[in-house]
């Protein structure tokens, strides 16, 4: 009798995972404590976690790797604020103190995943392989991107607080189909061949022949989706409707909160009067929050969560609870809102000291790699300023461009005013421009 | 008389509406302890405390959709947009509900929600940081919409808005909240109905509209243009909706001539309005087609090619001159 409701047991966790993750759900208060922490302050690896496993099977290499990552996008991110101040680029926002949310989660991502970044994401962004300079024209008001997500993986940045966070469920529920397409296709091939056009109809209702081919082939690999957001994004209706669509299709999709504390002057306390990853049993999946600054713990979790995403048991939200070192951005003034004192108090959590000290203490990495680290630090600092100062500013006609994907009357005749306007200044004497405003 | 600028003349208007009004109250992004991005609510929190200035949580579609209900429950909320391109996550509350509440209440619910909105380019900003969306808001009914140009218009929309029992739209021109000058605070003068548009120059040979971040700009112009022998009157607009049709009418009756300038796109602009009515009501007296100047049919361009985007004097007086060619 009665209806049956939606179960929030998520029997799909093995129990001792759950158990753990579970744990740490009940200090019921925004404290530090009842987090997924592998290192602590100290650098002490805490092997006893379960989801201390993953880590052990990742290579010294991989581990040097991280560290690598991490100190490289803090070297690249003080030298785009240096340039912000010397007047090179509009406006810069730093992620200082959230290198370890980002990198730890942007490497466990797999090629065939892709991720929907907000516009702090300069860590994801390198994992994915972007040409850091794209970052920077952005910065610097000669581009809105640049980079070609189809091959990075790494969708454009967004202004637009949780804009991207429905798109990151919708390409979510675009890989799920995929793949009951590709098992369709696995399954008629085997089948007659002749057969196959109506079963792929089938198994993708509505998407006629081009609509599968713009679809692409679907591919072998199962992947998921990241979406990137900040604890004062969360309370946007997008990411409320977004956990609403995934929870109810099962979409591969891992929510990625970095929780740095503050919404510019606003504390997370605003945004949410309980720990932010206990919103998502409520929409119906799992949520679980992790040291932020812990690179390793972010890095396990994060590959838990997706590797559940992949192999269709739906969505997880990730609370990385971390904090926002520097300013906002380059145009804010911290002092105005915030204590030094908490400042000071994060400062001791710092993500790259204590995956320093771990390094050092498991002779994982010593003083000359740390050496060699901070040349290259010092390189890619010297290139990100060699760039900014190569930029050549676009023109105004390059903004025509690519305001429809087909030709379009009125951007035709607008562009031709334009060019007849500016060559009106090379010759003053030249006739009068032609009618039409602007 | 105190100078101020545009931004503490809005200040100074919020204060003395919070002062006269205990009704009154504030919610936005980081309005409270920050003062707002742009420091226009500095110091407000802190006089009238956080349950009348208040730091909302990040959503703009609560920001507004609780406005509503405050003003609903006998509230005039004041609500801030902190960049143009942020409200659209409140468009939906704007549009289908502030804006028709007291029509399909049959008149007896009125909404006095006023949302102020910083809008326009010019600062160097990135993505959604300098758009002019008035026109999507001016075409949904029941909603009025107005835009200070100097100081002393500011501080006075401000607590006309607030006073208004239909839910207002304050569009602040951004880059021009530095803009500093004479606010009467005894007296509104000619600014005593805000939706009254301004001839802030006179002339007889031509008439440039203009609103917001442009007055400035068409001011040089007709002063460049007065060095050619031309005289050219300037509107200051001033309301979006209603327009002061009245004036711009006049005005065209004695010049012949109209210029309406913009930030926003021509296409399906204010500027188009004003043009047709313009050829409604006065065409034997346009000696020239309406000429509008304004932005492109394209997303804001980034912020290094805006100056080419943005009319400034030279597009202005190009127009002019295409006007004077008839
Ligand atoms: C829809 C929208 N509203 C407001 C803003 C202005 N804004 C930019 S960043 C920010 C704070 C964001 O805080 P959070 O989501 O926690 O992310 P963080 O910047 O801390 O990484 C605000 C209010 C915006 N960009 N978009």
């Amino acid at each position: 009798m009665g209806v049956e409701l939606p179960t929030t047991e998520f029997s799909d966790i093995p129990d001792e995972l759950w158990l753990e993750l579970e744990s740490h759900a009940h200090d019921g208060a925004q404290g530090h404590a009842g987090q997924v922490q592998l290192l602590d302050e100290e650098g002490r690896f805490k092997s006893e976690s379960k989801l201390a496993q993953s880590i052990s099977t990742l290579s010294e290499d991989s581990l040097r790797g991280m560290y690598r990552d991490m100190a490289m996008i803090r070297r690249f991110d003080t030298e785009a604020t240096a340039l912000q101040r010397q007047g090179q680029l509009a406006l810069w926002v730093p992620l200082r103190g959230q290198e370890a949310a980002q990198i730890g989660s942007g490497t466990a991502t797999l090629a065939q995943d892709y991720v929907f970044p907000t516009y702090r994401e300069h860590g994801v962004a390198l994992t994915r392989g972007i040409d850091l300079a794209d970052l920077l024209r952005l910065f610097r008001g000669i581009s809105n991107g640049g980079w070609d997500p189809r091959i990075t993986g790494f969708h454009l940045y967004t202004l637009v607080l949780a804009a991207q966070v429905p798109h990151a469920v919708g390409y979510a529920m675009g890989m799920q189909r995929d793949a009951a397409r590709a098992a369709a296709q696995t399954a008629t091939a085997q089948g007659a061949a002749a057969q196959t056009a109506t079963a792929q109809a089938a198994a993708a209702p509505g998407a006629g022949p081009s609509a599968t081919a713009d679809a692409g082939a679907p591919s072998a690999e199962p992947g998921a989706v990241v979406a990137y957001f900040g604890d004062g994004a969360s309370s946007e209706g997008d990411v409320h409707e977004s956990m609403v669509f995934a929870a109810s299709f099962k979409a591969p999709v891992v929510f990625f909160c970095q929780n740095n504390q503050w919404a510019i002057s606003v504390p997370s306390e605003v945004q949410s009067r309980i720990p932010l990853f206990n919103r998502a049993k409520g929409y119906g999946f799992p949520g679980v929050r992790v040291d932020g600054n812990d690179v390793l713990a972010v890095r396990a979790v994060t590959e838990w969560a997706l590797e559940r995403a992949r192999s269709g048991k739906g969505p997880v939200l990730i609370e990385a609870y971390t904090y926002r070192q520097g300013a906002h951005t380059t145009a804010d003034d911290p002092t105005k809102y915030r204590l030094s004192d908490e400042e000071q108090s994060w400062v001791a959590k710092d993500p790259l000291s204590r995956f320093e000290k771990y390094l050092r203490a498991e002779g994982i990495a010593d003083d000359a790699f740390f050496a060699r680290v901070a040349a290259e630090g010092d390189a890619v600092a010297a290139k990100a300023r060699a760039d900014v100062l190569d930029f050549v500013a676009p023109s105004l006609e390059d903004s025509f461009r690519n305001v429809y994907a087909e030709p379009h009357p009125l951007i035709a005749e607008e562009l031709a005013w334009h060019r007849e306007y500016e060559a009106g200044f090379a010759d003053e004497n030249s006739g009068s421009a032609q009618e039409g405003g602007h | 008389m105190p100078t101020m600028t545009i931004a503490k003349a809005i200040n100074a208007g919020l204060r003395a509406a919070l002062g006269q009004d205990e009704t009154v109250m504030l919610m936005g992004e980081d309005i409270g302890t920050l003062g707002g991005v742009y420091r226009v609510t500095e110091g407000l929190k802190a006089d009238f405390g956080g349950e009348r200035v208040i730091d909302s949580p990040l959503a703009e579609s609560g920001i507004i959709g609780t406005s509503i209900g405050l003003a609903l429950r006998g509230y005039r909320p004041v609500a801030e947009i902190q960049f143009d391109g942020f409200v659209f996550p409140g468009f939906n509350q704007i549009t289908t509900q502030l804006a028709k509440m007291h029509s399909r209440s049959k008149g007896q619910l009125t909404v006095p929600v006023t949302i102020r909105i910083p809008y326009g380019g010019g600062i160097g900003s990135i993505e959604h940081h300098s758009e002019s969306p008035e026109a999507l808001f001016a075409h949904t009914a029941g909603l009025r919409i107005v835009t200070p140009s100097n100081p002393h218009d500011a501080y006075w929309m401000t607590q006309q808005a607030i006073a208004c029992e239909d839910p207002v739209i304050i569009f602040e021109p951004k880059r021009r909240y530095w803009l500093k000058g004479e606010v009467d605070t005894e007296d509104p003068g000619a600014s005593a109905d805000p939706f009254r548009a301004h001839v802030v120059r006179e002339g007889t040979d031509a008439t440039v509209v203009v609103y917001g971040p442009l007055v400035p700009v068409a001011l040089a112009a007709a002063e460049a243009s007065a060095e050619d022998g031309r005289s050219i009157e300037v509107i200051d607009l001033r309301s979006i909706s209603p327009i002061d049709f009245d004036a711009v009418v006049a005005s065209v009756e004695k010049t012949g001539r109209l210029i309406v300038a913009h930030e926003a796109p021509t296409f399906g602009g204010i500027g188009g309005e004003i043009a047709s009515r313009v050829s409604e009501r006065a065409f034997l007296a346009l000696e020239a087609p309406v000429i509008r100047v304004g932005g492109f049919h394209m997303p804001y361009p980034v912020a290094k090619v805006e100056e080419h985007y943005l009319p400034d004097i030279d597009r202005i007086l190009e127009a002019l001159d295409r006007a004077f060619a008839y």
